[in-house]
């Protein structure tokens, strides 16, 4: 556990003016001052677990990559934060509040965003309109039908168009773009929400070299001002933007740290190349 | 401002053509050439477009399909024929039954005392407002019990088929208190007004298609806010919408609820026009021709539906006509054609080879009137005056 903490030590000392005196444990700082901390979770299904007492925290601005062999239960992970699949037990508190239990669109409101492994997009409607529909205005049923495109409307969806590298088309049905821009603007899609935490499965899956290095980019930049939590298979990219690495194996917590200091890890090695 | 009022009505000047020429149809061209027996027909088969468009917007641009829509039309219709019959039952032409009064189907039924839920049926005001609420009471009921619990795509389809078998046998059932497999027949007067003489067609017939084009016009303003956007995107990618900070079941029960008010009101219509309602415009059978009509007409289309309920119901009467043994199997290939050939119904045909051939009899027009001037611009489309204007008087 110690050797755990000494190894990503630094990086928080870069975020966190009070971290060199932090005394070298987990509990070294209150809970609440964490943006999402995750108590022993657990889900199983049919029996088997899943998601097996999985506990992580993630501190505002904080870019948190996880990483695992398959069937870890990574996607699982984000599924039961954000909502979709509801877990056994354990606890979930983001800014202070118990967010177990809430339906997704309540959590989506808290201020978590969560983008899936296949881009998910609505082809039949524009990048303009794809975007305006995650703005976070207008979502009842008769909010929608009285919603009206304001200036500021207007102006929030350029500003993200702009973020994710889609200014120059926003008039373009949505189905016709590559698929690095589908993953571009599912993220522009989230970023219009304003959510404090970004969950992104998968981002550059299927993207061509530069479009890796645009995203990589794009993400470091949004870990200014968000924590996000990134899944990805592919280590280059996430040794450029993680700035702590969680492993899972098997459902369960394996390994968490620095990504120099994962990757050294006897029991990381294990998992990845043992088999 | 008119070119934006326009445009969030009929969604701008291509669509509001659409409209026009359904318009001159409708108000104009029908009138004109029709009996009184034959325009009768053609109201009866455009409440039947009150219901496609309802699963236009549900089933086209919310991507659920209802295969109880049958249910809706026929508690609208049984409404407004509560209504009639009541006022139909005065004692003095009822004199002759045992229990002077009731309507005649509860006299034969040994029923002595009118049922506590018609009595508030003698009221019109009340009577219109049930046409429309209670079936959209039972459309929230149905939609919340089902969308909260994320019950949707086939098994919705089944469920809603289900209810519309239910509804049916409940009606048939219950002889003494609905008139049992007959209906609710000999309908006879509106509030003292006669509906079943030739002007009475005509003006019903008339009063039809303005609230049938103000339900258009409603449906394409829904169409024209973030709500028919909303529905296309919970077509394309339900999940996406609910992680965006949506409750995807209050929308999908508005829409719902939307559906079976559009055909509520044309089951009321119907019932006024043909002069009776009875259960077989409200089984399985209804229910699964309204998506027929719906789908033959461009399942996306709100003008496309109004013809697909024209040209499905026309070619029924049409075909049973002239070849009695042959007319369900031709009814069979105009569907089969629709799945295969032309999934997107006539409006997808239009879209594909009628506006092209629009546009070139236009240029081939152009060029013949002046040869030597330029072409106008493209698009340069000649909207027909407003459909206010072209009310026709009998």
């Amino acid at each position: 556990m110690t050797t755990i903490v000494d190894a990503y030590a630094p990086v928080s000392a870069a975020s966190s003016v009070a971290a060199p005196a932090e005394p070298p444990d987990k509990a070294r700082r209150p809970m609440q001052d964490y943006l999402l901390s995750v108590e022993g979770l657990t889900v199983s299904f049919d029996g088997f677990k899943v998601v097996d007492d999985l506990s992580l925290a993630v501190e505002p601005n904080e870019l948190r990559a996880v990483i695992g062999p398959n069937g870890a239960g990574k996607t699982t992970l984000l599924d039961l934060i954000s909502g979709r699949t509801r877990a056994t037990s354990g606890s979930i508190m983001f800014k202070g509040r118990e967010i177990r239990g809430l339906r997704e669109h309540e959590i989506v409101r808290a201020g978590i965003g969560r983008k899936f492994q296949t881009p998910s997009i609505y082809e039949s409607l524009t990048v303009f309109e794809n975007l305006e529909m995650s703005y976070p205005g207008g979502r009842s049923v008769f909010g929608s039908l009285a919603f009206r495109r304001t200036p500021e409307v207007i102006a929030r969806v350029e500003e993200a168009a702009d973020t994710i590298f889609l200014a120059d088309l926003l008039n373009r049905p949505a189905d016709g773009l590559s698929h690095g821009q589908k993953q571009w603007l599912e993220i522009g899609m989230l970023l219009i929400q304003n959510p404090d935490l970004l969950m992104l499965d998968e981002p550059v899956a299927g993207m061509t070299p530069s479009e890796r290095d645009s995203t990589a980019e794009l993400l470091n930049r949004l870990s200014a001002t968000h924590a996000l939590i990134v899944i990805e298979h592919d280590m280059e990219f996430v040794k450029n933007i993680a700035h702590r690495v969680t492993v899972l194996h098997q459902g369960k917590w394996l390994a968490e740290g620095s990504m120099d200091f994962v990757q050294n890890d006897p029991k990381v090695i294990e998992v990845y190349l043992g088999h | 401002m008119i070119g934006a009022a326009l445009e969030k009505l009929f969604g701008g000047k291509r669509y509001a053509f659409g409209v026009a020429v359904l318009a001159v149809l409708i108000f104009l061209v029908f009138p004109a050439t029709f009996d009184s027996f034959r325009l009768n027909l053609i109201g009866k088969y455009l409440t039947y477009a009150f219901a496609a468009l309802g699963l236009v917007l549900c089933w086209g641009q919310g991507g659920i399909l209802s295969l109880g829509q049958g249910v809706f039309f026929g508690l609208g219709g049984y409404c407004m024929a509560m209504f009639l019959k009541l006022e139909a039952s005065d004692p003095v032409s009822t004199a002759i039954q045992s229990t002077p009064g009731i309507p005649d189907f509860m006299d034969w039924n040994q029923i002595t005392q009118l049922p506590t839920f018609w009595r508030p049926f003698h009221s019109l005001t009340f009577s219109l407002f049930a046409v429309i609420a209670v079936p959209c009471l039972l459309a929230l009921i149905i939609g919340t019990a089902m969308f909260k619990r994320r019950v949707g795509g086939v098994y919705f389809a089944i469920i809603t088929q289900a209810i519309a078998a239910i509804l049916g046998i409940l009606i048939i059932g219950r002889q003494g208190w609905t008139g049992g497999v007959n209906g609710i027949t000999d309908l006879k007067t509106l509030h003292g007004w006669d509906i079943r003489t030739d002007h009475a067609r005509y003006v019903l017939y008339f009063v039809n298609a303005v609230l049938l084009f103000a339900a258009i016009g409603l449906c394409r303003w829904i169409l024209s806010t973030k709500m028919g956007r909303l529905l296309l995107a919970m077509r394309d990618k339900e999940e996406r919408v609910r992680f965006s900070g949506y409750d995807v079941a209050n929308v999908k029960v508005f829409v719902f609820v939307m559906a079976a008010g559009l055909a509520a009101v044309g089951g009321a219509m119907f019932t006024l026009q043909v002069g009776f309602m009875s259960p077989s415009f409200v089984g399985i059978v209804p229910s699964i021709e309204m998506v027929v009509f719906a789908a033959v007409g461009g399942r996306e289309s709100l003008v496309g539906a109004v013809y697909g309920s024209l040209l499905v119901n026309w070619s029924k009467t049409y075909f049973s006509e002239k070849f009695p043994q042959l007319w369900l199997v031709l009814m069979g290939a105009l569907f089969i054609g629709v799945v295969k050939v032309f999934p997107k119904g006539l409006a997808g045909l239009y879209e594909s080879h009628g506006r092209a051939w629009l546009a070139s009899a236009r240029e081939r027009l152009g060029r013949l009137l002046s040869p030597s001037r330029p072409l106008p611009p493209a698009g340069a489309v000649t909207v027909v005056p407003a459909v206010s204007t072209e009310r026709h008087e009998p």
